[in-house]
């Protein structure tokens, strides 16, 4: 099916998302929309969906007209949508999310279960995508939770699909698992729209690049282009793309971690007999395939767990045990891994988020009263700083694109004076303009002597942010390694084998 | 590092782990020590002389069960006994990592509760058919009240408006039963003004936005508000022609009514009690085998993702609150076509709140609700019982009884409970 997308126009109040956008998708092609945080890719997307009502503009498939209400219409016309921020629900089974507004019932409206389970075992077979109809949501790895939404697009009979950001979530290998399955797609004739940061994915599956800017189509790029030469078209200016460090200058064991052991309400061990240190002035990073107990780790070091076993020290003081209050008052930065669950306030504004975990005292609090306008000040320098693109720090973070949001999060972790920052994937979702800042004011508070835990299942951010590497499977550290270990070795630790002499 | 053998080490459906190990919770262990010394201490430094009957049969049933007498004491103390042994048993079972057993939790209610009864009642009888019916009679509006809770929270809508669904209907059924002398146009009447406070707190929940808590709070102080005034201006002074409805009567059930002890409880009931069976079968089947019931569940979790696959919360949210609001609307009914063929003002006695308990304690689901309910009914009779009787505990104390007995069970036997995820969250689009 072709789709052509003419002059759309988005306005959020006096916010113009979308800026008469024309777009051409050919069925049997790929198409990649790049573009930086807040460009309005996903605007453009949900116009397209129907959940949002193009203010002008046309949407256009195989030549006729649509008018789209609403999802519904979208859906019915063929058009199916993976969504930035995963659109299952958690306490439901697979089968059920597939078959959600599409069922197929018997007498008196009964669900028809098994009809859903066995469409999602062909979509399944069909594409090698090795998912149980009958397991809940909730329990399955992020990178299978897309697979569902794919599934979940397909079982519809999409034939335009929309990836917002599929990749952002999934790791190396899944994210190499989901190209083929794009492939296959467009094999069978799809139209996909692509929609990513990560340059290298469009290189390798893009077979046309649309890039946007500030809501404006700036123009195509050739998928043959250099990194350098599509991440400067997106960000407007040449973007350095690896991390310029220095050597570190440990000082003395900030963290020291001893056999550390999580467990979760229902018994099963996430994190088992984990030890290590880190310094001053020193970034580890903690490589792993997702789900290998790095979320566990690292809301274990912020107090998050119930079920703690072994120690964690910070300055030489015991934090196992003490509340998330304490741990954040002894000088410890969070970034969670899930800025929508637990990083933000949706309905709090941009500077009342900034402030969240400073609503104790000073210096934005007084006599429990707010200071507002120091407050103010504060975030205007920070909006500015971390180049949010917002209307104003009254905004509410809900209404910010992905990435945009997860600047709030980074932007207040690193303004306060911590001695140890814990990041979890702190780059998820941000354009490479941002990664490169936000990589700087990582390495900038190393410098200043503060000790970091990385955690990202990025190889890349993983080997050029790290002093140490620390790979994790199933829950056990297979190593600590030195940052310069060759990424097959990397890789190799990451499926659970230990290299010789891999303990540093 | 290629991709099928990261595939063969990490099975997909699972997390990857270091292992398993178990987690128990003493809860139950905890619960089941301090409740038997409870009973323990009260036994030993009160006493009984006597014997205490319970009397199994109604005169008729057609096979007459035994009355059962026996020593107050000695029955306690040997119950007390019982009691221990399970307690123990839990704490061995704790000890040794492994949760206490359902069936345990059974015995040791039944030796608990039949222990205190024997000691509680000494040189009386127990008509425990009497107990049992009359236990289902106080529960039936709480079990239709819950029925609507459950339903309204499981789309996204916190309803604490039951008790003002619940006095309404019943006023409904009173004024409208009397003025047509009709049972059935009386419930339906009642079903009707359930419908009628879900619809205003639909359009301020749902339409408006507003505060949920605060939109239930307001309607049920209305609704009282409300239903008192047309009962001292209208009611009262035609008290003949509107306020004295006709009354649903008992109906045998030819077979099940005629077993002994189950019959006389649960078929020798009026239609109101079969809809209630009828409603909680219908609710917790649609809600969980239905199209409706899965959208209504997709509504209540997860409303951006219902409405990206093209369903329309807001209309479903109104739906399932109309639906609630006449199950409700029925358990008002019972109140004045069947207890007490008349209204009286503010009649329910907070019966709605305490139904939105056995929500929660029921964990948001229709047949544990309804337990939930049926236990708090149980323990509001056995007071009543009791009191009756004339038991050693001061009646003061024991009209704290269906509260003590609803919080123990609860913290007892409930686990950590999950409400539908955006439960109390209105649903605003983009
Ligand atoms: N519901 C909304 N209300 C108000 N403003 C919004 C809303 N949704 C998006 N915006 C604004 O529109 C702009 C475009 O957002 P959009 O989500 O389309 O960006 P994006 O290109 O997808 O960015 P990212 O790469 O970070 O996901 C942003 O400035 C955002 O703040
Ligand atoms: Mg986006």
């Amino acid at each position: 099916m072709k789709l052509v997308l003419r002059d759309i126009t988005k306005r959020f109040g006096t916010l113009v998302a979308n800026d008469a956008i024309s777009l051409t998708v050919e069925p049997g092609e790929i198409h990649a929309l790049l573009g930086e945080n807040g460009a309005g890719k996903s605007t453009l997307m949900n116009v397209l969906y129907g959940l949002y009502q193009a203010d002008a503009g046309e949407i256009e498939l195989d030549g006729v007209v649509q008018h789209f209400s609403g999802p519904g219409d979208a859906i019915a016309a063929g058009i199916g949508m993976v969504h930035q921020h995963f659109m299952l629900i958690p306490v439901f089974t697979v089968a059920e999310n597939v078959m959600l507004g599409n069922e197929s019932t018997g007498f008196a409206g009964t669900l028809d279960v098994d009809e859903a389970r066995q469409r999602v075992q062909k979509i399944s077979d069909q594409f090698g995508f090795h998912v149980n109809p009958d397991a809940l949501v909730e329990d399955l790895p992020v990178g299978v939770q897309q697979r569902v939404e794919i599934i979940k697009a397909l079982s519809r009979d999409a034939q335009v699909l929309v990836l917002d950001e599929p990749t952002a979530v999934l790791t190396p290998q899944e994210t190499d698992e989901l190209m083929q399955i794009m492939r296959e797609l467009k094999e069978s004739g799809k139209a996909i729209v692509f929609i990513t940061h990560k340059l290298r994915e469009v290189r390798e599956v893009a077979d046309k690049i649309t890039v946007i800017r500030l809501g404006k189509v700036v123009g195509e790029a050739d998928p043959k282009a250099s990194n350098a030469e599509l991440a400067s078209l997106m960000v407007g200016r040449p973007v350095e793309l690896t991390v310029h460090k220095d050597p570190m200058k440990p000082g003395p064991d900030t963290l020291d971690v001893e056999r550390l052991r999580v467990i979760d309400a229902a018994g099963r061990v996430h994190v088992d007999d984990v030890s290590f240190t880190i310094r001053a002035g020193e970034i580890l990073a903690v490589a792993g395939v997702q789900g290998n107990g790095q979320t566990e780790l690292t809301e274990a070091l912020l107090g998050l767990q119930d079920r703690v076993e072994g120690s964690i020290r910070l300055h030489g003081e015991e934090l196992v045990g003490r509340s998330v209050r304490h741990i954040l008052d002894a000088g410890v930065g969070f970034i969670p891994e899930d800025r929508q669950t637990e990083g933000l306030v949706g309905a709090f504004t941009i500077a009342e988020n900034l402030m969240l975990n400073r609503s104790h005292g000073e210096p934005f609090v007084r006599h429990g009263t707010l200071q507002l306008e120091r407050l103010e000040g504060f975030a205007k320098e920070k909006l500015e700083e971390y180049d949010v693109r917002a209307p104003g720090i009254t905004t509410l973070a809900g209404q910010l694109s992905g990435g945009n949001q997860q600047k709030v999060v980074v932007a207040r972790e690193l303004s306060r004076d911590v001695s140890l920052l814990v990041a979890a994937q702190p780059t998820r979702g941000v354009d490479v303009g941002s990664i490169e800042f936000i990589h700087k004011q990582i390495v900038a508070g190393r410098d200043a002597g503060m000790a970091v835990l990385v955690v990202s299942t990025e190889l890349d951010e993983v080997v050029s942010l790290a002093d140490r590497i620390m790979v994790l499977y199933r829950g056990r550290v297979v190593g600590i390694v030195p940052a310069d270990t060759p990424r097959d070795v990397l890789g190799l630790m990451m499926t659970g084998e230990r290299p010789e002499g891999a303990i540093a | 590092m290629s991709t099928p053998t990261s595939e063969a080490s990490i099975p997909l459906h699972e997390t990857p782990l270091a292992g398993v190990t178990t987690v128990v919770d003493k809860k139950a262990a905890v619960i089941l020590s301090v409740m038997t010394a409870g009973l323990l201490l009260v036994v030993a430094f009160f006493p009984q002389d006597g014997d205490t009957t319970f009397r199994l049969a109604v005169p008729s049933d057609f096979a007459q069960l035994p009355r059962v007498t026996v020593p107050s004491t000695l029955t306690a103390w040997v119950l007390i006994i019982v009691c221990l042994l399970c307690a123990g048993w839990s704490i061995v079972l704790y000890r040794r990592k492994l949760q206490t057993p359902l069936w345990l939790m059974v015995i040791y209610s039944l030796g608990w509760m039949i222990g205190f009864l024997a000691w509680a009642a000494s040189g009386g009888t127990i008509p425990v058919v009497g107990l049992l019916s009359g236990s289902l009679a106080l529960a039936v509006p709480l079990v239709f009240g819950a029925l609507g809770g459950v339903l309204g929270e499981r789309s996204g809508v916190v309803n604490i408006a039951i008790d003002g669904q619940l006095l309404a209907g019943a006023f409904a059924a009173a004024m409208i039963g009397s003025a047509l002398n009709s049972t059935w146009a009386g419930l339906v009447a009642a079903m009707v003004a359930g419908t009628l406070v879900a619809l205003i707190l639909g359009l301020f929940a749902i339409t408006y936005l507003v505060d949920q808590v605060i939109v239930g709070v307001v309607l049920n102080v209305l609704v009282i508000g409300l239903t008192s005034f047309m009962f001292t201006q209208v009611l009262a002074p035609n008290a003949e022609t509107l306020n004295s409805p006709p009354r649903f009567t008992a109906v045998v059930i030819p077979v099940l009514g005629d077993i002994p002890l189950i019959g006389p409880i649960f078929f020798r009931q009026s239609a109101v009690v079969y809809l209630l069976y009828i409603a909680v079968a219908v609710v917790t089947w649609s809600l969980y085998r239905t199209r409706w019931g899965l959208r209504v569940r997709a509504v209540g979790e997860h409303p951006t993702a219902a409405d990206t696959v093209g369903i329309n919360v807001i209309r479903t949210r109104y739906r399932t609150i109309l639906i609630a609001g006449a199950v409700a609307g029925m358990g008002g009914a019972f109140y004045t076509l069947v207890s007490v063929p008349q209204f009286n003002r503010e009649m329910t006695g907070g019966a709605g709140y305490i139904a939105l308990a056995a929500v929660i304690f029921g964990k948001w689901d229709p047949i544990r609700a309804t337990l939930a309910a049926l236990l708090f009914g149980f323990a509001s009779n056995l007071q009543g019982v009791l009191s009756v009787i004339g038991s050693p505990v001061p009646s003061e104390f024991m009209l704290m009884l269906p509260y003590v007995v609803t919080i123990f069970a609860v913290a007892g036997l409930v686990g950590r409970s999950r409400p539908p995820a955006a439960d109390g969250i209105p649903y605003r689009k983009g």
